[in-house]
């Protein structure tokens, strides 16, 4: 068999169509594995369809603009020596087969709130086994919603959580002192409501200074640290990005400081620029994230939580994007050695390379159970 | 979040705004249901519902039924705002404004400036706008275009269920009157809508669909329209930016002349006769302001210049549709 189908990634829980939106390869054209194929756009973000074979691009199966569902064909990929019968015939026969199908777009799982110490928490659960469980933990200004193209890929013969932290997403607004610490306090209640005894801990940003807190207070429930470009592993702090995050009103001021966390700044969708805003208007959450720069992000504390690395006994993996604009990845010498950066991805790799980033994560938890 | 119908969206705002703020109040006919009559407390929650539940939890001092008088509601809401409290008026069917226009045009909407901005006053009024409801000449017009030319006042016309919430939030957290039209026939309309509080600022555009060779202005019912005729020219390869500027006083007319000297191309959709329109105002600010991005004449989808019809099939015709804004939008696409 030498043609392959080029369909519709999912990616995300909740994604079921793609629009898409610009074709990176002409018809005719060879492409190698990891070639851009095409720009597909979902509600919440845009992302790129990465050639899995290499070959001839024989047949776009798509136009610009076109809504496609999830597994739709959009592209075949073949030798030059096939016959443009043999594609077509395969075209026919995939479409054919594809329109048959009774497809049940999975539900997607529906996230839940627990009372922790007198603040809602919320959070997505994602059940996939009885290995220990991944808790993912987002930065600032973020929630669960940021994981959506890992959670899944994560669950892997394990559960994978995602929770908001105070301040955050459907999290009570209210963030108390706004440290590290508390921080790390609530993601600890938390995962005794949820009776998680052990758990490898992925945080982003400042949820890796979460993490890092985390894991140095309870070393034996954390088997494992994920941090990807970390608060507190060694990258500064762009204190343009946090101060015009709270600053922006509108949706064109946020534009350019929400384009700082991508290496491909048309990553910062309308839709995502609009669930920012959303996000940013609902009471209480401007006064939380003043608090969190003042308290969490505050040179002191990422100095504080820094220092608690050299303590910490689980395997810990550091992972960085080369492009990072947020949280500057730091030079070699100020990195674990084994740390893993990724080219031409921001501060939000887990987003703009989430294969890279999903399969570095599997590999190290895995070597851990 | 979650899913949540408009009707829903409004209640939780008044909700949370009374809440929050021991002045907020709510006055109208039947907003507590009953009027008084025992065993039929909160029987109805205003005529659409949008009020249930708060008699219960709020009582009679601060949800009022009145007698069926829009004049003498007005003039209450007006002057509880002027004296310290936070009213919200339901004035039902906004076709009843003609019984309260000294009340709102000059009364409330005139005090701050002839009191020297003194006197503020934080009221807000619900109305129902729009037809389709086959409810008659009386009961299915759409008056903003009247609220919008009066100064003074602030008009609010949502178009989704999250929208209605933020927005009806900031109107009664703004200390000046704000007209809020709700459209009848979007109380079930669902949508994404957070359980928390959180305001929308007047004046602030909503892009609903991105584009690039159509603009398309317009208001309330007419969004969900628009946007399907979005989605259908999308197939026929015509690219459709709808913009929806949630309030038309203020009017974030920056966004849409923004949007123009993108396209060069304008089609205002307005569910109101033709004369004195929403879609009439733009249309001329945007040939005012923003005549030298213009590649095409602007037109505008509007309903005809007669009273709303009661007929089943008028009605249907004289309400802008799907296929209509389509067609005008073709039309000028291709000039």
């Amino acid at each position: 068999m030498t043609l392959h189908a080029i369909t519709v990634p999912k990616w995300g829980l909740a994604m079921e169509e793609g629009t898409l939106a610009t074709w990176h390869v002409a018809e005719g054209a060879s492409v190698a594995v990891g070639d851009q194929i095409a720009d597909i756009e979902t509600s919440k973000i845009a992302n790129v369809v990465e050639a899995q074979v290499a070959g001839v691009l024989r047949r776009q199966c798509a136009a610009d603009g076109d809504v496609k569902m999830v597994g739709a064909l959009i592209a075949v990929v073949a030798d030059a020596g096939e016959s443009d019968a043999d594609v077509d015939a395969f075209v026919a026969e995939y479409e054919a087969r594809f329109a048959s199908e009774d497809r049940q777009i999975d539900a997607a799982p529906k996230s839940e709130t627990v009372d922790v110490a007198g603040r809602t928490i919320r959070f997505l659960h994602v059940p996939g086994g009885d290995a220990v469980p991944v808790v993912l933990i987002h930065g600032f200004g973020g929630d669960h919603l940021n994981w959506m193209f890992n959670q899944a890929a994560l669950a892997e013969g394990r559960s994978v959580y995602a929770l908001d932290l105070p301040g955050h997403g459907g999290s009570s607004k209210d963030v108390g002192p706004a440290s590290l610490g508390f921080l790390a306090d609530t993601v600890a209640a938390w995962l005794d409501t949820q009776n998680l005894a052990a758990v490898h801990v992925v945080g982003h940003s400042m949820g890796a200074g979460v993490a890092l807190a985390l894991a140095a207070a309870h070393p034996v429930r954390v088997r494992s640290l994920t941090a990807l470009c970390g608060v507190g592993f060694g990258g500064a702090l762009n204190p343009d990005y946090v101060n015009g995050f709270v600053a922006a009103q509108k949706r064109k001021d946020l534009k350019p400081v929400a384009e700082l966390l991508f290496a491909n700044a048309d990553l910062a969708t309308r839709e995502m620029l609009d669930d920012l805003i959303a996000y940013k208007r609902i009471d209480g959450v401007e006064a939380a994230l003043r608090q969190l720069i003042d308290n969490a992000l505050s040179a002191d504390a990422v100095t504080a939580v820094s220092a608690l690395r050299t303590g910490l006994t689980m395997p810990v993996l550091a992972i960085y994007g080369a492009a990072d604009q947020v949280v500057r990845t730091p030079g070699a010498d100020a990195r674990p050695a084994d740390a893993l950066v990724i080219a031409n991805a921001g501060h939000m790799p887990h987003l703009e390379a989430a294969d890279t980033v999903n399969a570095a994560i599997l590999r190290f938890i895995a070597a851990q159970d | 979040m979650s899913q949540k119908s408009m009707r829903q969206a409004l209640n939780e705002a008044l909700q949370h705004e009374m809440r929050r703020d021991s002045r907020v109040i709510i006055l109208g006919e039947d907003v507590a249901g009953g009027a008084g009559c025992d065993g039929i407390e909160d029987a109805y929650g205003g005529v659409l519902g949008v009020t249930k539940g708060l008699v219960g939890e709020f009582g009679r001092a601060r949800v009022i039924d009145t007698p069926i008088s829009e004049s003498a509601i007005m003039g209450a809401t007006a002057g509880a705002a002027l004296a310290g409290l936070r009213p919200v008026a339901d004035l039902m069917f906004v076709d009843f404004l003609g019984v309260c226009f000294d009340q709102i045009f000059n009364q409330a909407a005139k005090f701050r400036y002839m009191f020297g901005g003194k006197a503020v006053t934080p009221m807000v009024v619900r109305a129902m706008i729009g037809g389709g409801f086959r409810a008659g000449g009386q009961h299915s017009q759409t008056l903003h275009p009247m609220f919008t030319m009066v100064p003074g006042l602030k008009v609010v016309m949502p178009s989704n269920p999250y929208d209605a919430k933020g927005l009806l939030i900031q109107a009664i957290r703004d200390d000046d009157p704000v007209i809020f039209l709700e459209h009848k026939a979007m109380y079930d309309m669902m949508g994404e809508v957070p359980d928390e509080s959180y305001t929308i600022p007047f004046g602030e555009a909503r892009i609903t669909r991105d584009g690039k060779d159509v603009t398309v202005v317009a208001l309330s019912l007419m969004v969900e329209r628009s946007n399907q005729a979005a989605d259908l020219l999308k197939k026929e390869g015509i690219s459709v930016e709808v913009i929806d500027p949630r309030t038309t006083s203020p009017l974030d007319l920056d966004s849409i002349l923004e949007s123009v000297e993108k396209t060069g191309k304008l089609v205002v959709v307005d569910e109101s006769p033709p004369r004195c329109s929403l879609a009439a105002d733009i249309a001329a600010q945007v040939a005012e302001h923003g005549f030298h991005d213009l590649t095409a004449p602007i037109v505008t989808v509007t309903c005809t210049h007669t009273p709303v019809p009661f007929s089943p099939v008028l009605e249907d015709l004289y309400m802008p549709s799907v296929e209509r804004i389509a067609a005008a939008i073709r039309k000028v696409a291709k000039l």
